[in-house]
């Protein structure tokens, strides 16, 4: 039978890089469409975390800190909307869909899980570029935050390095979940806070033990932060914990760790899962 | 007939207090193997010790960079207390509010719930219970860390107990009725404001002097703070424990104990009465719009 023929018979069929495509559209479509029926979001999701960056720059304030540690929490504010999409939106939304009884059509269905997982992260989006943007604008303009930005390609790809590892680890954490059941909440909820004092989002890396950083720095927003701070602070040379080209290299290894990683644990744990009947578990 | 009125009400009123009691005590039980029985203990209890920690760790690595390690400034206890009894105000208002969106969306049991013979906003704030005793372990440990390793000045002998116990039991109710009140509006929003409580407990950092003394605000947002009860029970917590030192802070020293007691009793009214028309008009909404059994975890 010709190719001709058989594309006759399935007009709509796409496969390869078209598929991964279309799965992360068709996944990203109900969470895009949900948030315009009901934008509560924009205030719950954008407004509240505002105060919670307001109340740490105040209190670099109310301890008299250089003006530079202002725009450092505003722009670790920013990142904690990156963190928590990668937390809430990926990772732990397998554990919901688990619960949904959807995880085990993802599963049936001719698609790669990585391509699932990124139309989750792409969904939210929208709501996570909102809230990073009115973060840093809006924590700029209350605080006179000044910036001066040494080299702008540099800025523009440990931004991109870091946010490709950043997803890549978080669909890495996401293969977790398909094994766990209500410890997935707790763990996520529990990947928070420390995750904040570990990576440093509302102070200088270095100001922590240096294998301390050194351990924090496997997580790709640590050196991401640090390499934004030395860039666009007037001082941030100062506080660097590695240098920006350093910082750089080690997150393009990320990149590909986290990335490959996912590609080969998200598999292994499918298999895994469905061996030990995980899949449509809901241990509540 | 004056007889059997009377009879008739002592009986409601029997009949409206057992419900009550009845809601509470399942929903307690029930709220503490939900946030309890998903690890061992010994997992349990490295979770409930590491999150509060690492909290509180950020503000002292703040505090610690800047100060250069000067932690026997009167400022540094005034923060660090005021951030660990602050994690009431989080696992309260979540605590209440999240109940919600578990019911609804996560196990689908809320429109049982409804058609139980229980008191709904009763069974909110008994699911509440569950997260202040988490939350209790969470600021102990962090109290204990802060006293035994950064040198918080809290004598157990000298320290005020009568108005701390005081000061936190009104503090609970009133953070309670605050989550109740979050919960009502979680009946009428989709599944992504499951973390109200959170949100706006960090918004009310801000407000409530918690991490820093009201001064530090201009003086157009002040007022915001002073009409929040939590600043004033924060700062009986702290006068209860540390004594001058708090009192040394010049935002609220023209109050005695009594008045900002009086203050914190008048406002935790108030807002319980908001809470309660609040519960009262977003119950109905809900039950009107069909939204006590949505899912919207897409």
């Amino acid at each position: 039978m010709s190719s001709t023929s058989s594309l006759a018979q399935h007009p709509g069929k796409v496969t390869g890089w078209r598929l991964f495509l279309k799965t992360v559209i068709a996944r990203a479509y109900p969470r895009v469409i949900g948030q315009q029926r009901d934008k509560s979001w924009m205030f719950f999701d954008i407004v509240l975390p505002l105060g919670g960056v307001i109340a740490y720059v105040l209190v670099y304030k109310a301890i008299g800190a250089p003006s530079e540690y202002v725009g450092f929490v505003v722009m670790g504010g920013a990142m904690t909307a990156f963190w928590m999409n990668v937390l809430w939106s990926m990772s732990s939304q397998l554990y919901w869909e688990k619960e949904q009884g959807n995880l085990a059509l993802y599963i049936m269905s001719p698609n790669s899980m990585m391509a699932v997982l990124l139309g989750m992260a792409l969904g939210g989006m929208v709501a996570t570029l909102l809230r990073a943007v009115a973060i840093v604008l809006l924590g700029s303009l209350m605080f006179q935050v000044q910036y001066a930005i040494t080299n702008f390609f540099q800025l523009l790809a440990v931004f991109v390095l870091a946010m490709s590892a950043l997803y890549g680890m978080g669909m890495m954490t996401a293969s977790l979940f398909l094994l766990l059941s209500r410890e997935a909440w707790h763990l996520s909820n529990l990947a928070q806070e420390p995750i904040y004092l570990a990576t440093g989002f509302y102070f200088p890396i270095k100001s922590l033990p240096f294998w301390v950083a050194l351990g924090a720095s496997i997580i790709p927003l640590t050196l991401g932060m640090d390499a934004m701070r030395q860039l666009v602070f007037p001082s941030g040379f100062k506080i660097g914990f590695l240098s920006v080209g350093v910082e750089i290299g080690v997150l393009m290894a990320l990149c590909v760790v986290f990335l490959v990683g996912a590609k080969l644990l998200l598999g292994y744990m499918e298999k895994l899962a469905i061996r030990e009947g995980r899949l449509t578990e809901a241990r509540r | 007939m004056a007889e059997s009125t009377v009879a008739s009400r002592s009986t409601q009123l029997a009949t409206l207090k057992s419900e009550s009691w009845r809601s509470f005590k399942m929903a307690t039980w029930l709220g503490w193997q939900i946030e309890s029985n998903w690890a061992d203990p010994f997992l349990f209890a490295i979770y409930s010790i590491i999150k509060p920690l690492s909290g509180a760790a950020i503000l002292v690595v703040m505090y610690g960079i800047i100060s250069k390690g000067n932690f026997s400034n009167p400022l540094f206890p005034y923060i660090y207390l005021g951030n660990a009894f602050y994690i009431y105000a989080g696992a309260m208002m979540t605590g209440v509010s999240w109940a919600v969106i578990d019911d609804r969306e996560h196990y689908k049991t809320l429109k049982y719930m409804y058609i139980a013979p229980i008191s709904i906003p009763i069974y909110l704030l008994g699911r509440g219970v569950a997260r202040f005793i988490t939350g209790s372990f969470s600021v102990i440990i962090t109290v204990a860390v802060g006293v035994w390793l950064l040198h918080v000045p809290l004598d157990m002998i000298t320290a005020n107990w009568p108005l701390f116990f005081l000061s936190l039991f009104i503090g609970v109710v009133m953070l309670a009725m605050m989550g109740l009140l979050l919960g009502s509006i979680s009946l009428l929003l989709a599944h992504h404001v499951g973390f109200i409580g959170d949100a706006v407990a960090g918004a009310l950092y801000i407000f409530s002097g918690a991490i820093f003394p009201l001064d530090v605000l201009p003086a157009w947002l002040r007022p915001i703070g002073f009409i929040m009860p939590i600043t004033y029970w924060l700062e009986l917590i702290r006068r209860s424990l540390i004594g001058n030192v708090a009192e040394a802070f010049p935002t609220l020293s023209g109050f005695s104990n009594g008045q900002l007691l009086g203050i914190l009793v008048g406002l935790s009214l108030l807002f319980s009465i908001v809470s309660i028309y609040t519960f009262r008009f977003c119950d109905r909404r809900a039950r009107e719009r069909g939204l006590i059994d949505r899912t919207s975890n897409y």
